[in-house]
């Protein structure tokens, strides 16, 4: 199973993290910043795997992203590649060629379609048009609710 | 600010994104992060009841502010009331930022459970899978006692939609590994295997990720699923690139599925069932064929899935290790992969082929690839590709090619990356000598070794070295040639110092008759790197020196010279002046015969297995080492496996021991000062004798009139004085007390009464100790048949606490004298019960028998260690375990001075966090425990309360019994 899986920007900063074991804020905040250091610091033409601690590190970079997962031992490293280009092409259909920024700015989202695709660590389903028809469904009954706002308001200042 | 995509509302969240993305410094995220932190407070605060999205809003921008990594404390209860609302999207803010920042307050966790129930049993499928998700993302026990029952129920209902399913079995999975215990599946166990024949491939997807695990441990009730993963693995394999629909990717029919059947399949033997089998088989050679097909796509997607699946294939073939077709097959299809342009598959195959090489069905096609490999280790850019190389070459590794694989192991070594030279150090003397027919080789490959990667040479490594010249006579004259020749280079390094002082020290003589390798070149060889070596090297050249003057006579002036020196007698350190001073009192008292004895050459070594091998294994883990030393005959190993004792302790322990064993053996000679630990001897040689003779006659004096004496002197035991063989008296009952006297402290009285006082002062260092002991008589009347002993009552036996007497006392004391004694005391394990020291002679003909306990306690071998407060902390933390901790609330029995009760917490042996716990009123420590077998980390708190004048004591360490005994020891000395 997948232990976490980070996204990260070429100049280190974090930009999502799911954690699929108990582990604390201190200990995460630790593993993060040493595999951001080991990552970053290969060369392009080299593998996408390592090993780090007792795990196995599978990682790719896309324009100026870093997706990263851990996975165990038995795992199988160019599958959960995959699963790294699978998340993409979710995200990428869902923004619509997606950006470093969309991440940023809907942070809340990426984590939606992350849960859509993998719970526990485990796949849930490949199907695109699967998780995307999930995403989509929230998306129209958030529609319905959303009654237009001022811009004051919505800046808490009405 | 980029175009908000899709429905999306908050443009308040947007703006306060915006913002801290503009900061242009660290200090003016923080102000503004903490503006909005204040914000949102007084908001939650405020009067004016919040509608939902405004709630939304705020819960998602602490949901921001947490992910940036500053911590939130509030914020969690407005979250709850989300999950609670009938609006989806702010159900799901709510589900997120409970999934993320999870809180152990129990009044949250009940409210977050009732709502998930109410989601659960909602009825709506997307309702029900956010409480599932939120179930998974927190897993906590808590939610596994609340739904554990639930979610089977869910998973196998006929009318759950697909989607919920797939989220359950997951859910489920997750629960069940983190609380197997209330994960019950019996009743459902058949129809949670048969949703491998779902129709969705969606929920077979998941579901397998259950079953996988729940076969991996309950193989026998889950075994029904072999024959239904073997016919849904041949329908995939079997089905065109375009049959499965959205479930193809990139050409590739289903491979997450197909790999995590072929995954599934690992956990049994092959099956039994012919039909099966013969399917199952088809499945794997039709993987294999397809790797040959031209690829059906350029991306690397397609080829990454196709390979995928074929890795997982190649897996279980060497998991079956019984279709020799298919494992050279799988063989040959790596062979090609060694040499692919993919980084990627290169390393893979490497890998692979590492398991491979271990089976003897393919042992011999791995071989074939070895050019290739060398190949890989010589040019591969990226260092993890050239460990996989490194790793195969030892994996194939065998009595036909081993001199090849060990050279091209030693040159690849010399450029090698400073993070894998010391596992490759290990490697190659572990595969010198597994392999070693002649072994010369083996001694060249070890001291190449030292030569091109001296620092890397661990201790294992060249105390084995040593133990097997020792152990075998044929190579011992070659392993002083080569020494002696290694140490002629102009700059060795200091293990190298440490083998040639070692081997010429026992074996010099061998090629001493050659005038340039005669004794006087040898010992100014040694001699000349002696000042560049770190203290215990030097130590080990002083023993090689003083076997020196043993083996060769016409050195003993220039050497005597050397001891003499004022850098040596006078050495600061004390371990090395004592040698000089020892050794040097050894070589001008000691007659040629008793040096001879006392240096004799050093003794095979037991023979255990190589813990070489075992440091291996504990650098990769459990079955990375496949290869295993074959034949034990020479499995000696010189250290024990400890960090401390290799031949540099053994070697001086075998010569203190020889002296020991030689200063009881010859009463007559002046040897009770050999060690010249004392300045004078207080009594001549004759006086033993004459001790045993005044014994003689005592013991044949009346036996009433001396336990009269006895009687009358209420401080002494009333043992019969009749036999000086008598056994020991048991422990005086103060005895604890007295001992509780000297847990924090190592000096002072221990004991005294009308006769006698006993004085005591100790060192502790590592697991190491020495303790004197003053012997003083208080009468003006000497003491006759003076003899001390101790012993280790019950448990506390000599494999746990090692005490030997550096010599005996004289058995007369005279009156108003005092007389010293040394104790070694080494720790080898952790223990509770202290040694007991009995003193026993005779004073006016009557026999005095005393039993004290020896003030030796566990605390005596703690290492202090500093550390900061967050350090503590997560110690403190990862100690957790119930056992680990030994509490103790007492009434403080002296005054709480805090000076006082600092000197007490020196004096334990620990160091004293300043700093540490938020209470300044409190204590915390911190210290290892030193034992030969292992180190015990202990942390210590120690509250005091003043009003109330008691204590709380707790201690944390990461061994039952010491948690317990250091916080018995230490609650008795406030």
């Amino acid at each position: 199973m997948m232990r976490f899986m980070l996204l990260f920007s070429r100049q280190g900063k974090l930009r999502l993290q799911k954690w699929y074991t108990a582990t604390a804020e201190r200990d995460k905040k630790k593993m993060v910043r040493e595999l951001m250091q080991v990552v970053l610091a290969r060369k392009p033409k080299m593998s996408s795997f390592l090993e780090w601690r007792d795990l196995k590190i599978v990682y790719k970079r896309y324009a100026s992203l870093y997706f990263c997962c851990a996975v165990e031992e038995q795992d199988n490293e160019l599958i959960t590649l995959e699963v790294i280009h699978r998340f993409v092409e979710l995200l990428d259909k869902y923004f619509g060629s997606v950006c470093e920024l969309d991440i940023i700015f809907n942070f809340e989202k990426a984590y939606f379609i992350l849960d859509e695709f993998l719970i526990g660590g485990e796949i849930q389903d490949t199907s695109k048009k699967s998780v995307l028809k999930a995403i989509e469904q929230a998306d129209l009954l958030q529609e319905e609710d959303e009654s237009p706002r001022s811009v004051l308001e919505e800046m808490g200042l009405a | 600010m980029p175009a908000v995509s899709k429905g999306d509302g908050m443009r308040g969240l947007a703006v306060f994104i915006s913002d801290i993305r503009n900061c242009k410094s660290k200090e003016a995220e923080i102000k503004r992060i903490n503006k909005e932190l204040a914000n949102i407070r007084s908001k939650f605060k405020g009067d004016k009841a919040l509608d939902g999205y405004s709630k939304k809003k705020y819960v998602c921008k602490l949901l921001f502010i947490f992910l940036l990594g500053h911590d939130i404390d509030f914020g969690h209860m407005e979250a709850v009331n989300l999950l609670s609302s009938n609006k989806y999207t702010e159900k799901q803010i709510g589900y997120l930022f409970i999934s993320v920042l999870v809180n152990s307050n129990s009044e949250l966790i009940r409210l977050i459970n009732n709502a998930i129930k109410n989601d659960l049993s909602s009825r709506n499928p997307t309702f029900m899978c956010l409480a599932l998700h939120c179930i998974a993302n927190v897993g906590s026990r808590e939610m596994a006692e609340a739904f554990a029952g639930e979610i089977p129920r869910i998973l196998v209902a006929g009318d759950t939609m697909d989607s919920v399913k797939q989220s359950a079995a997951l859910c489920l999975l997750r629960l069940y590994k983190a609380s197997p215990d209330l994960v019950l599946m019996g009743e459902w166990t058949s129809r949670v295997v048969h949703l491998l024949n779902d129709q969705h491939m969606g929920v077979v997807t998941a579901a397998i990720s259950l079953i996988t695990c729940l076969s991996s441990k309950n193989p026998d009730e889950f075994k029904t699923c072999v024959s239904l993963a073997v016919s849904r693995l041949s329908r995939i394999v079997s089905s065109a690139s375009t049959d499965l629909q959205d479930y193809t990717y990139y050409f590739v029919p289903a491979p997450w599925l197909s790999c995590k059947l072929l995954r599934l399949l690992q956990c049994y033997p092959p099956p039994e069932d012919g039909a099966v089998k013969g399917r199952l088989v088809e499945c794997l050679e039709t993987i294999l064929n397809k790797a040959q097909e031209p690829p059906k796509s350029k991306k690397v997607q397609h080829s990454n899935a196709k390979n995928a699946i074929l890795f997982e294939a190649i897996s279980l073939i060497i998991h079956y290790d019984s279709e020799p077709n298919l494992l050279v097959r799988a063989c040959n299809q790596l062979g090609q992969f060694l040499q692919h342009r993919e980084t990627n598959l290169r390393y893979l195959a490497l890998e692979s082929m590492c398991t491979l090489a271990s089976s003897e069905f393919s042992h011999e096609a791995v071989k074939t690839h070895i050019e290739t490999v060398i190949n890989a280790l010589k040019t591969e850019r990226d260092v993890s590709v050239r460990q996989r190389a490194a790793d195969l070459l030892y994996a194939m590794c065998d009595r036909s090619n081993a001199k090849q694989i060990v050279a091209e192991m030693l040159s690849y070594l010399e450029t090698a990356d400073y993070s894998i030279r010391e596992e490759m150090v290990l490697k190659v003397a572990i595969l010198a000598e597994k392999y070693a027919v002649d072994y010369s080789w083996y001694v060249d490959t070890i001291l190449n070794l030292i030569r091109i990667a001296g620092d890397y040479v661990s201790e294992e490594v060249w105390y084995r070295v040593i133990q097997i010249v020792i152990n075998r006579d044929d190579v011992q004259g070659y392993a002083a040639k080569t020494v002696f020749e290694a140490l002629q280079a102009p700059a060795c390094h200091e293990n190298m110092v440490k083998v040639g002082g070692y081997i010429l020290g026992e074996f010099g003589n061998l090629i001493a008759g050659d005038p340039r390798s005669s004794p006087l070149v040898q010992f100014n060889l040694l001699h000349s790197k002696f000042h560049l070596c770190s203290v215990p090297t030097r130590a080990l050249l002083l023993s090689a020196y003083i076997k020196f003057i043993n083996l060769f006579p016409e050195t003993k002036a220039t050497i005597q010279e050397v001891l003499r020196s004022d850098s040596q007698i006078r050495n600061s350190d004390v371990e090395l002046q004592q040698r000089a001073v020892e050794y040097l009192k050894l070589s001008s008292i000691a007659s040629t015969d008793v040096l001879a004895t006392v240096l004799e050459e050093m003794p095979p070594f037991p023979e255990r297995e190589s813990s070489i091998l075992a440091k291996l294994k504990k650098k990769k883990g459990p079955g990375a080492v496949s290869v295993e030393l074959e034949d034990g005959k020479e499995r000696g190993e010189l250290n024990g496996g400890g960090d401390r004792g290799g031949p540099n302790s053994m070697f001086t322990l075998s010569l203190s021991l020889s002296i020991f064993l030689f200063v009881f053996q010859s009463t007559p000679s002046p040897s009770a000062d050999l060690l010249g630990l004392r300045s004078a001897a207080p009594v001549s040689g004759a006086a033993p004798s004459a001790g045993s003779l005044l014994v003689d006659v005592f013991s044949e004096a009346g036996p009433a009139a001396s336990s009269a004496g006895v009687n009358d002197d209420g401080f002494l035991s009333s043992a019969p004085p009749s036999a000086a063989s008598e056994d020991p008296a048991p422990p005086l009952p103060e005895s604890d007390e007295l001992l509780n006297k000297f847990v924090c402290k190592n000096n002072g009285v221990l004991f005294e009464n009308q006769l006698l006082q006993i004085g005591i002062k100790s060192e502790y260092r590592q697991n190491l100790g020495r303790m004197y002991l003053f012997y003083g008589n208080k009468t003006s009347v000497q003491f006759v048949s003076f003899s001390t002993t101790v012993s280790c009552p019950g448990e506390l036996q000599s494999h746990i606490l090692q005490l030997l007497f550096t010599k005996t006392v004289e058995p007369l004391v005279e009156g108003g004298a005092q007389v010293q004694q040394v104790i070694n005391i080494e720790c080898l394990t952790d223990f509770i019960d202290a040694p007991l020291l009995n003193i026993k002679f005779r004073y006016g003909g009557a026999l005095q028998n005393i039993s004290l306990k020896l003030p030796v306690t566990i605390n005596k071998f703690f290492q202090p260690t500093e550390m900061a407060a967050a350090d503590f902390f997560q110690r403190w933390k990862q100690l957790s375990q119930p056992q680990q901790e030994a509490q103790k609330i007492f009434k403080a029995s002296h005054g709480m001075d805090t000076e006082v009760l600092k000197a007490k917490l020196l004096g334990l042996g620990t160091a004293l966090l300043e700093n540490v716990d938020p209470n300044p009123e409190n204590y915390v420590c911190a210290g290892v425990i030193q034992t030969k077998a292992q180190q015990v980390g202990c942390l210590l708190r120690l509250e005091p309360n003043a009003q109330a004048q008691m204590y709380r004591l707790t201690l944390r360490s990461s061994k039952d019994t010491v948690s317990q005994r250091v916080c018995d020891l230490l609650a008795e000395q406030f």
